[in-house]
């Protein structure tokens, strides 16, 4: 004796949230029933597991027919099939889109193709999130890219105006998106410690200023490759370090600015040379496309490690990163303010961020 | 030739992509009415295609406006090959036919395909130019007006209630064509949607010639049902209660000038005397059970009729025909003048003997008694001769049913049946044919007044609030045993104890507490058998079926101290090897009526100890639920009064103690004083195995979850603030039993289950909008194969605010629900109060309406209340203006001044259409409820009957997620383009919606899977109170006067 047949369809489609948080962390019928009784949150109306059977099975086939929809988020607020009021649709896209950053680290600045899907299993058991839902965030990734890859204009808003997300997804995507098409280097093991976060505000960074769109919005152009003409000037600042001169007044300004302000100052005036020397270095070398990819290895294995096993600590860092840039503006031979200060000001909100254990 | 209709496609979205090279679609539009087909270019390359086509113009009759549907197929345009069919839309034009309805019907249909379900939207646009036909022969019945709402329209009045219209359409079912064999399964679906909205145009124009001929203008409680009967054909049938309705908003009608009363006093007195030869069928006054089952139908084969469908025609005597000759024609031809000739000649007798009203709420005043529930059912062998058209045949079947059905209501002392309905259940060749109403008097101001004189005995003095409840029939002569008291309200009549109605609840009726759901489930196994011996024994089981529903029902009122039940509803079903009954009924505790007593359980071996203890157990139990369910529907009667005044029941106390052996008449109640101290209790014998299953299903009904209440009526007493929340909902369970030797109880225990579950269920997902009550639970049980139980349910879910209710009284207010359901009673009264002073008022009598308000309630209530007049007089100023203004134009005018409808409403249709344009992209709301109202809020224009039929199949069931994917995308499809068309109709939201037919088939083995839906309702344009300006605050008081002063004709 078996149900053979159970459905409940209302005019207004019901959506329980809770049951589409389970149903999108990829659990089966059978374990999100299991999950349910154990919440307890329905403790007040006493219910059978059965009851509960029949509901989760409903409502997770009302997701399986919405997911086609879900995948052009436009159409879900055209489609007639299912009547769905407006903050139940922002919620149902918002959440469907929405990823785990423990997931997202891992797919960081990888191909979006079918051999990282391929490896999926094995992020899956890594960090614990099942395969179903990794499927789906990667999914999502793609199709993403997809659309955005080729659009004119402000990454984040032209994800934003395509798949109806929160602002703070889109800028989300935007950085997934921006890491994907540059493809940076992020699985070196010496990045590992990095979260997802860190390199979602990096990229935040790069896109809003060393884009091409960051100069101009206006521009017909795209937010997600880095300027070319700005890479190429970038190598205007190694006279920072190869002209000595130079370099030494850089360093006897700095040093009386932060003399006594950091706790750190001996080791800093010791090897200032080498700390700016990687800045510049890193700057100048940004032209080739290997060297983009290796930004944030570079930062770290060049600057933040040096800075680190000598204690700095971020005060000390912020401090130093602030007069090393205003100083070297300060320089009466030094011509390059304008790209200077734009690759500072992001070098060195990149390297804050990334400075931590 | 008097119609031409326009159409215009427009666009398409969303299209399938067609070319899978290109991933891509080369579309393009068949447009077809009737014989004729045009074609929009293709649109290449496009999912979404903008073809913005030509007016299509097709030139047809107003006939084939009615029948046809205007059928909309698009294609995709393949050079090579067959151009693919994507899907169709089918677009019922009648609503654009009816001068008050819809205007346009323009929006984004669905593209349905029987195979693939719903495939992109396509925008297009249709109107109508109607010339007049006055062609007094002529077969259309444009205009007509079309309601399933089973009340007066809620922004309309009744002018005159006709009474009974019925008619049915027999044709082949394509499935069962031999076709069928060499073309594909979804040629021959196609052919059967094609067909059925053929059928149903068809049926619906005869109907509404019908109704012309009566001189009515609409039909309200119309009701629509196919019977697929196989390889016998397809029967298309539907009832409804003729009237003549007007608008309130544009109070002036001029047919109700020209109505005629449709009755010959010769006629009259024929009827008069077939209703006194009734054979004395067993009655009672609960549901009283009369069973036939005997005549089992030969088709005969020597006549020969022609393939077409062909229509009946009964001389069923329940439609006043013989009126009709004069007064149908009265009613086109002539002038207001003649007509008012011919229909003072004529009485409303006749009609008044005939009544069978599908209308189950009525407005205040009409209904004075309820004798009870009237039923018949009668067993159907059908016919295996090829030549299935032969209508007359189902015909003379119906027509034996609604006889017997008037025949248990004269009994009862009734003239006239309400809340009628007809159903049928078909298994292989054998069909059970089931009627039932609730027997009823109802006051002649609301008909034709004539010379009869029926016993209005209490009329006169009945207060509103008991006046239904006090008995019909003759107090020394009753049809049944039953224990009369005196009303405990009034006091001065007589009521009996229990009432069962199949009517919703009157609104002024004076309720203690709340009501609830109350069902009782049957399960009988049956052997299997072929032709006559299935239908013998089928016949032989039946009324052991009803008897023991009936007992079921009794019970678990008992059990929760209830006396009478509204909304009755009594369904059987059959299968090859089991019979399945389930009654449901709203219960309430009625302040009139007395008491029940309490369930008492006796054993009749009292001989062990542990037995004993097992009953005293049971006893406890039973007594603590009562306790309980009092508590919790709030039924406290206000015994003690009732003891101190000392009522005049001089009866003698029968104890009989028999509860199962007596006889149909399942009215009486046994007594016995026991622990229920005074009250009579109802007795139980334990040693019955029957009686341990009822005690069983008895303790079995879980209670409903706090926060929740259950009614299958419209409204449930003791809620009256609801909010706007709704939610409209569809639940289809299908049960397989595996176990084939299951026994009676087993089964029982299976199907109770089933149904408990579905409650759970439905409790459980509707739990976020606690305080809530279901209303309007419809269950639908069939038995779709061997071992397969189907259970169907839809209703809707209301919330209301708690906080309120218990602030609250009844009477002091009622504020939401009194309003919604009273406003437009009082705007029903309003026009007709101002009509009976005609005599003194220039305005009305200067419009030469003298007969409208001689038909108007000359002899009106005791109780109107004419200080009251005036109070509404000045907050309705402004639609006084209003009337007025339509009145003068109206004596100038005729017939025409019908055409030019309410320019308000219109005006209100075409804004909310431009807004809704204006909104963009996203989809209109479309709001859907089984009720006839939406609380909070007000109709404002009704835009036609909605009536669909979709069949789906499948060839790859796994891969659509099984047969609940399958039934889950389909059902949410007929919803979706139930709103879709809707919203082309400029509506926001369908009432009285309801699932007629669902009929699932499945063949797992092949992978295979088919269903049918058919669906109808109300569409509507509704507006929130709150955005209604000048709604004019009304004195509570009014309401309840007005609720009593009662409506025309």
């Amino acid at each position: 004796m078996t149900m053979e047949l159970d459905v409940f369809v209302g005019n207004t489609t019901i959506i329980d949230e809770e049951v589409y948080q389970l149903w999108l962390d990829g659990f089966s019928v059978a374990d999100a029933v299991k999950m349910r009784l154990e919440n307890g949150a329905l403790g007040e109306c006493e219910v059978s597991g059965e009851v509960l059977h029949s509901d989760t099975m409903d409502q997770y086939r009302t997701f399986q027919m919405c997911e086609r929809l879900l995948h052009c988020p436009s159409k879900l607020a055209n489609q007639l099939l299912f009547q769905i009021p407006a903050h139940h649709q922002a919620m149902l896209i918002e959440r469907y889109y929405e990823f785990d950053h423990m997931f997202a680290r891992e797919v960081l600045g990888k191909k979006l193709s079918k051999g990282t899907k391929k490896d999926l299993d094995d992020i899956s058991s890594k960090t614990g999130i099942a395969l179903k839902s990794c499927r789906r965030q990667f999914d999502n990734f793609k199709r993403v890219f997809k659309v955005v890859e080729e659009l004119k204009g402000p990454l984040a808003e032209n994800v934003q105006h395509h798949f109806l997300l929160s602002d703070l997804l889109a800028k989300d995507y935007a950085a997934v998106v921006f890491f994907a098409n540059s493809r940076f280097e992020t699985g070196k093991k010496k990045l590992q410690y990095l979260s997802f976060q860190d390199f979602a505000f990096c990229a935040c960074q790069l896109i809003s200023y060393w884009t091409v769109g960051a100069v101009d919005n206006m521009m017909d152009d795209m937010d997600v490759d880095l300027e070319k003409e700005f890479l190429h000037d970038l190598k205007d600042l190694k006279v920072l370090v190869n002209d000595k001169d130079m370099l030494d007044q850089h360093k006897s300004l700095v040093c009386s600015q932060l003399r006594g302000r950091i706790r750190v100052f001996t080791e800093m005036e010791a090897n200032f040379k080498n700390l700016s020397r990687a800045l510049i270095n890193i700057a100048s070398k940004l032209t080739n496309t290997k060297d983009v990819r290796d930004l944030f290895i570079d930062l770290v294995e060049k600057f933040i490690e040096p800075c680190r096993s000598d204690k700095w600590t971020a005060g000390d860092l912020t401090l130093f990163l602030t007069h090393y840039t205003s100083t070297a503006s300060t320089l009466e031979t030094y011509r390059y303010q304008v790209i200077w200060e734009r690759y500072m000001g992001v070098v060195k909100s990149c390297i804050l961020k990334m400075y931590h254990d | 030739m008097p119609g031409k209709l326009k159409a215009k496609i427009v666009a398409g979205r969303h299209l399938p992509v067609m070319d899978r090279a290109s991933d891509l679609t080369d579309a393009f539009v068949e447009v077809k009415f009737g014989n004729t087909t045009f074609k929009t270019d293709v649109y290449p390359k496009s999912l979404n295609p903008q073809w913005n086509s030509e007016w299509f113009k097709f030139e047809v009759d107003d006939e084939d406006l009615q029948d046809e549907p205007l059928q909309i197929t698009v294609l995709d345009h393949d050079t090579y090959s067959a151009n693919d069919a994507i899907g169709k839309v089918y677009i019922d034009i009648d609503p654009l036919l009816s001068s008050e309805a819809a205007t346009v019907i323009s929006g984004w249909f669905p593209i349905y395909d029987t195979i693939h379900g719903i495939r992109g939207e396509i925008n297009v646009l249709v109107k109508v130019d109607l010339f007049n036909d006055l062609n007094r022969f002529r077969q259309s019945s444009c205009g007509v007006k079309f309601f399933c709402t089973t009340s007066i329209p809620r922004c309309y009045r009744a002018v005159m209630v006709h009474g009974f219209v019925e008619e049915l359409v027999v044709n082949e079912d394509p499935e069962y064509q031999w076709i069928d064999r060499i073309r594909t399964p979804r040629a021959s679906n196609e052919a059967r949607q094609r067909l059925i909205s053929l059928m149903s145009g068809e049926l619906q124009r005869k109907i509404g010639l019908k109704v012309l001929e009566m001189g009515g203008n609409a039909v309200v409680g119309y009701l629509q049902c196919f019977d697929l009967e196989g390889e016998s054909g397809l029967v298309v049938r539907a009832i409804g209660t003729a009237c003549t309705l007007d608008k309130i908003s544009n109070t002036y009608a001029p047919a109700s000038a020209i109505n005629p009363c449709n009755s010959s006093p010769s006629k009259d007195t024929k009827e008069a005397g077939f209703g006194e030869e009734a054979p004395g069928v067993p009655l009672s006054s609960g549901p009283p059970t009369p069973l036939r089952a005997q005549t089992f139908s030969s088709f005969s084969p020597s006549k020969s009729y022609s393939r077409q469908s062909s229509s009946s025609d009964t001389e069923l005597s329940l439609t006043p025909k013989t009126g009709m000759g004069s007064g149908g024609s009265a009613g086109k031809e002539a002038g207001p003048l003649k007509a008012l000739l011919r229909q003072q000649t004529q009485s409303a007798l006749e009609q008044r003997e005939f009544p069978f009203f599908t209308l189950t709420s009525f407005p205040a005043g009409f209904l004075l008694h309820v004798g009870g529930v009237v039923s018949a059912r009668s067993v159907k062998l059908l016919d295996r001769i090829h030549n299935p058209d032969e209508p007359e045949t189902r015909d003379a079947w119906w027509e034996e049913i609604r006889q017997e059905i008037k025949s248990h209501a004269k009994a009862l002392g009734c003239h006239a049946v309400v809340g009628y309905s007809e159903s049928t259940s078909i298994c292989e060749e054998v069909c059970i044919l089931s009627a039932s109403g609730t027997a009823a008097v109802l006051s002649s101001r609301f008909m034709q007044d004539g010379a009869l004189d029926m016993d209005h005995r209490f009329e006169d003095l009945a207060p509103p609030g008991c006046g239904f409840c006090h008995i019909p029939y003759d107090e020394l002569n009753m049809p049944f045993p039953a224990q009369l008291t005196y009303c405990h309200c009034c006091r001065r009549f007589k009521v009996p104890d229990v009432l069962f109605t199949t009517i919703d609840l009157p609104t002024e009726a004076n309720v203690t507490g709340k009501g609830c759901l109350i069902q009782a489930r049957l399960c009988r196994t049956k052997k299997k058998a072929q032709g006559e011996g299935n239908a013998t024994a089928i016949s032989n089981l039946l009324p052991f079926l009803e008897y023991e529903l009936h007992t079921q029902l009794m019970n678990k009122l008992k059990l929760r101290s209830m006396n009478a039940l509204f909304g009755l509803r009594i369904q059987i079903s059959i299968g090859e090897n089991m019979l399945l009954g389930l009654a449901s009924a709203t219960g309430v505790y009625l302040t009139p009526l007395p008491s029940p007593g309490g369930i008492q359980i006796a054993g009749k071996t009292p001989s062990d100890i542990t037995y004993e203890q097992h009953i005293s157990n049971m006893q406890k139990k039973i007594n603590d639920t009562i306790a309980k369910n009092k508590e919790l529907y709030e039924v406290n009667p206000p015994e003690l009064v009732e003891e101190v005044i000392g009522s005049p029941i001089p009866e003698p106390r029968q104890r009989s103690r028999l509860f199962r052996s007596h006889s149909e008449s399942s009215d009486e109640v046994s007594e016995l004083d026991l622990s229920h101290g005074k009250k009579d209790a109802f007795v139980l014998e334990i040693d019955d195995t029957d009686a341990v299953e009822d005690i069983h299903s008895l303790l079995t009904d879980a209670p409903t979850p706090p926060g929740f209440y259950s009614c299958n009526t419209e409204i449930m007493p003791g809620i009256y603030n609801w909010t706007s929340a709704l939610q409209m909902f569809t639940s289809v369970r299908v049960f397989r039993l595996s176990n084939v030797n299951l026994t009676n109880q087993g089964l029982n225990k299976v199907f109770n289950d089933l149904c408990e579950n579905l409650l759970k269920s439905l409790y459980f997902k509707l739990r976020s909008m606690v305080p809530c009550c279901l209303c309007h639970l419809n269950f639908t049980v069939a038995v779709p194969e061997d071992e397969l139980i189907q259970v169907a349910v839809t209703a809707v879910a209301m919330s209301f605010d708690k906080e309120q209710t218990l602030e609250n009284g009844r009477q002091s207010c009622d504020k939401t629900l009194m309003k919604a359901i009273t406003e437009n009673e009082e705007q029903l009264q309003f026009p007709l109060e101002l009509t009976a002073e005609s005599s003194s008022n220039p305005l009305s009598s200067a419009k030469g309406l003298s007969e409208v308000s001689g038909a108007l309630p000359s002899a009106r209530a005791p109780s109107v209340d004419y200080s009251s007049f005036t109070d509404r007089c000045s907050s309705w100023i402004e639609q006084l203006r209003l009337k007025a203004h339509t009145i003068r134009r109206g004596s100038i005018k005729t017939m025409s001044s019908l055409e030019k409808a309410s320019p308000l409403p219109e005006g209100r249709s075409r804004s909310l259409r431009s807004n809704r344009s204006y909104a963009g992209g996203s989809v209109a709301v479309v709001k859907m409820t089984p009720l006839s109202f939406i609380p909070g809020t007000k109709i404002i224009k009704y835009l036609g009957i909605i009536n669909m039929f979709f069949i789906r199949e499948t060839t790859s069931l796994r891969e659509e997620g099984g047969v609940s994917g399958f039934l889950h995308s389909f059902i949410a499809e007929v919803f979706a383009m139930v709103r879709a068309h809707v919203a082309a109709l400029g509506g926001n939201a369908v009432v009285s919606y309801s699932m007629k037919e669902c009929v699932f088939m499945e063949n797992p083995n092949k992978n295979q899977a088919q269903c049918l839906i058919n669906v109808s309702g109300d569409a509507v344009i509704f507006v929130r109170e709150s955005e209604l300006e000048a709604t004019p605050p009304q004195p509570q008081s009014a309401s309840t006067q007005t609720s009593s002063s009662g409506e025309g004709t």
